[in-house]
């Protein structure tokens, strides 16, 4: 298992990582979510042992691998760009942490061989780097840091090199191979929807530190701070006044909330919580409709707030519509951090 | 985000003690010479030589011939470069690589050839040895292939859209050229011109050879103000005086560059080019292309060709009698020792510049500082300074503590200063694209630091060494102004052996002197044909 227990680096007067702590149990997936520039790929490397901390420790079953250089960790580390060795063939590339083993030479190709056959690149191994796609090369990338045995595997954004195609598609593919009894992984990415996909549990981060973690449903349906809303992609957040459990949130009207504390508060509207119905209570106009294949993303102006609603079928611009709003598609932030 | 090496500017003081021994000591040992010959200020030297007509004279014939050189050479090059610019033929490629193959002769083999084209009995039936024109030919064959890659890499890359978008606007031809493509040619044209006018600047054995004994350079001038006059002080004020044009030059260069800095937008080769289209395209390109042919291909061929022609027909001759004139001549030279000299004085050339070279490149690739830019600009000096003034300053400064000049070891130690920044320019692209993440992907892989080194940096690095080997190789072969100043009667060198046939009278010492020419234009080529080898697509300077 992996923790790591109040680690700060520092570059001059940035607070690249500010005290952040977390575990990886074993054959957990954990991502760690934040936009760029948030530490995330600092607080990686670190663990990885290629930047030293400046406060606070790396565990591995309550081990400190503070003196533990890079090369001895066992942990393997794809990064976004890849970094294949321009010189050696996909297969030498592959075979490169047996190699530094000590594994014998006919060994080191057949479990290199069939670290390529995982990734669906049999046959690949006299190739040379310089001749694959892009998203082969990730898959060679992936298929070298599996095929040294890691006792955990670090994930640097390794789509985000890739177009956005190609990434929805190995999303899936990656989900797969990390799902597999007893891999162990650390996946850093900015992109919440791959998160969600792959991972077991997501840790967000923000400005060095973690301002949320949870399962990706846990973290969907209760961002806890407007920062993580805003990140989530939701963009209807109020200014709220609580009183013994109703929330006063101006022209979506009184919203019953549970385990809130009276006084003033944000809340986030999520898209999911506002449908159009002609018995609903709320008056709105329809600003912008933007057609997302199943469903429609509309804009709709209450007053002087603007929220977003999905729906199944695209209203007219400009018609005046009646909303229906369901109280448990509301969040009042900071209301229930789940415990760390 | 790595941590600060203290050891990097530890492993600079090799390559910063080795050009401090042998570079930088030696150019001021030749400005106290210069300017303290009796070891107190004594600037009676100047007054020597600016009080001197026939010194003067040299300064002034250095000059003019050199900018006489570098417009003809642009003028007659600058077709040829639009020709390969713009158009496709077949075996461009190959034609390409020939055209560069007069850069890397010894002037020893190229004034050879030229002597062999229009000398005593010359192929071409005209005398011009001794004169301007002799030497003014013999600059535009050398340096041909400067503006060739220089401003037909440029022009290749240009988008022809811009000339197309002149034309539609009502341009001429000519105008279009003259406002549009010229301007934009600007920085390569003004390069080009800067080397090739440091090159003739600074001209030796060409002049030496095809000058007689009536035109001098400063270059010719101090060897032989030292080697027959014996008048060190004056020989040094000559070559301040050099150092201060090369350096006025290479000044007024990149000021130029800075000023004049356009961005443009560059295409791929391949788009730019076509086959000729027409009968008046097809002639122009002919045109072009065999004129550069009879230029370039000219003197080496009759070079060949009249090394094998003996006074009766075909024949080795020349060949078997480098080997048998020992007995003879009383100015002995073995050829086959020359040869071995030659060979033995390369490889470890070569391995000092290898040695000093790869560690200057290793700094200088780990760095972007300042004090980086520094040590890269000082590494490129000796490439500035002339061989001769490198071989005039061992023999002012090599004599203590420990007296070297009688050294042989001081004619490899010459070359290797002009080799150095060769090894240099060819490795630190290299070092530079073998970037940070690849060592951590190895590191995490599992590979220790030593190994990492093994593994990674060195079978990378490893080529483009053999490409500034090559390079090293090639320049300590056909090396011949330092070593004209170190090398000792009993070590000569090939281009050391040919200078001593060719300052012999007879048609034997003449034949000689080409068959031992045309060794060397072998071997030589065998080191370049090593550096084409090895070169990698798209890395490198050079």
């Amino acid at each position: 298992m992996l923790a790591v227990l109040g680690a700060s680096i520092r570059f001059g007067d940035l607070a690249a990582v500010d005290g952040v702590s977390l575990s990886v149990a074993d054959g957990e997936v954990l991502a760690l979510l934040g936009p760029s520039g948030s530490g995330k790929t600092t607080l990686l490397r670190a663990i990885a042992g290629l930047q030293s901390l400046d406060h606070g420790s790396v565990l591995w079953d309550g081990d400190d691998l503070g003196p533990v250089p890079a090369h001895r960790r066992g942990f393997g580390l794809v990064f976004q760009d890849f970094a294949l060795f321009p010189h050696l063939d996909v297969g030498r590339n592959v075979e490169f942490g047996l190699k530094m083993q000590g594994v014998d030479p006919l060994d080191r190709r057949r479990r290199a061989s069939a670290a390529l056959d995982q990734v669906e690149l049999a046959g690949f191994e006299r190739r040379k780097v310089a001749t694959l796609s892009g998203g082969q090369q990730q898959r060679v990338a992936l298929a070298r840091a599996l095929a040294a045995g890691p006792r955990m595997i670090l994930l640097d954004e390794p789509l985000g090199s890739l177009d956005r195609a190609l990434r929805e598609r190995l999303t899936g593919d990656l989900r797969a191979l990390l799902a597999r009894p007893g891999l162990t992984a650390l996946y850093v990415t900015h992109d919440q929807a791959e998160a969600f996909a792959i991972a077991d549990r997501v840790a967000i981060i923000d400005r060095g530190r973690i301002v949320q973690r949870g399962t990706p449903e846990e973290v969907w349906r209760r961002p806890s701070t407007a920062f993580v809303a805003d990140f989530l992609g939701f963009r209807t957040v109020v200014d709220v006044m609580v009183s013994s459990g109703v929330a006063d949130a101006g022209p979506f009207g009184r919203i019953p909330v549970t385990g809130v504390s009276d006084g003033p508060a944000m809340a986030v509207i999520r898209p999911d919580a506002l449908a159009i119905d002609p018995a609903g209570h709320l008056d709105a106009v329809v600003q912008t409709v933007a057609f997302r294949g199943s469903h429609c993303l509309v804009t709709l102006r209450l007053g002087t707030v603007v929220a977003e609603a999905q729906e199944r079928r695209a209203p007219p611009l400009g018609a005046r519509v009646r909303l229906s709003l369901d109280p448990n598609g509301v969040v009042v932030l900071g209301s229930e951090t789940p415990p760390i | 985000m790595s941590r600060p090496r203290p050891g990097r500017w530890a492993l600079a003081a090799l390559p910063l003690s080795f050009l401090g021994v042998f570079f930088l000591w030696p150019l001021v040992s030749i400005v106290w010479t210069g300017l303290a010959p009796g070891g107190v200020f004594d600037p009676s030297a100047f007054g020597k030589v600016l009080g001197n007509g026939s010194l003067l004279d040299v300064v002034w014939f250095t000059l003019w011939q050199a900018t006489l050189s570098t417009a003809l050479t642009l003028v007659v090059a600058l077709p040829g470069a639009y020709v390969f610019a713009r158009y496709d033929f077949p075996g461009k490629r190959l034609l390409r690589a020939a055209a560069t193959i007069p850069f890397v002769l010894p002037t020893m083999v190229a004034g050879t050839a030229f002597l062999a084209l229009i000398g005593p009995n010359g192929a071409l039936g005209v005398r011009l040895d001794g004169t301007v024109t002799a030497i003014l030919l013999a600059h535009v064959f050398f340096n041909y292939a400067v503006v060739l890659r220089t401003v037909g890499g440029l022009w290749s890359h240009l988008d022809p859209r811009l000339e197309e978008a002149a034309r539609a606007l009502g341009a001429s031809r000519w105008r279009t050229f003259t406002s549009v493509t010229l301007p934009l040619l600007r920085p390569a044209i003004a390069a080009a011109a800067s080397i090739v006018f440091l090159f003739t600047f600074t001209s030796f054995g060409i002049v030496l050879i095809l000058g007689g004994a009536g035109l001098a350079t400063l270059e010719v001038e101090i060897y032989r103000q030292t080697s027959t006059l014996f008048d060190l002080p004056v020989a040094a004020v000559l070559a301040i005086l050099q150092l201060v044009g090369v350096t006025a030059v290479l000044l007024a260069y990149s000021r130029y560059q800075e000023r004049n800095a356009v961005e443009q937008s560059l295409r791929p080769a391949a788009e730019t080019s076509r086959r000729p289209r027409g009968a008046r395209e097809r002639v122009m390109v002919g045109g072009v292309l065999s004129s550069m042919a009879l230029l370039l291909g000219a003197p080496p061929t009759v070079l060949v060709q009249r090394s094998l022609s003996t006074g009766d027909g075909w024949g080795l001759g020349f060949y078997r009698a480098l080997g048998e004139q020992g007995r003879t001549a009383a100015q002995f030279v073995d050829a086959g020792e020359a040869v071995r000299n030659s060979l033995g004085f390369a490889v470890a050339a070569t391995v000092i510049a290898l040695v000093i070279g790869l560690t200057a490149a290793a700094v200088v690739s780990a760095g972007r500082g300042r004090s980086s830019r520094w040590f890269d600009s000082l590494l490129m000096l000796p490439l500035g300074t002339s061989a001769v003034t490198i071989g005039f300053g061992f023999i002012v400064a090599l004599d203590a503590p420990v007296d070297l000049r009688a050294s042989a070891w001081l004619i490899p130690l010459a070359h290797s200063l002009v080799a150095i920044p060769f090894v240099v320019r060819s490795v630190v692209p290299v070092m530079r694209s073998v970037r940070a993440r690849l060592r951590e992907a190895a590191a995490v892989l599992g590979a220790s630091p030593r190994r990492v080194w093994r593994e990674i940096d060195l079978p990378i690095v490893s080529r483009a060494a053999a490409v500034g080997a090559g390079f090293a190789m090639a320049v300590s072969l056909g090396e011949f102004g330092a070593t004209a100043f170190v090398a000792r009667p009993d070590t000569p060198t090939m281009p050391v052996a040919i200078f001593r046939y060719l300052g012999r009278p007879g048609e034997i010492n003449f034949g000689r002197a080409m068959a031992m020419s045309v060794i060397l234009m072998v071997v030589t080529a065998a080191a370049v044909a090593l550096i084409e080898r090895f070169r990698a697509p798209g890395l490198g300077e050079f």
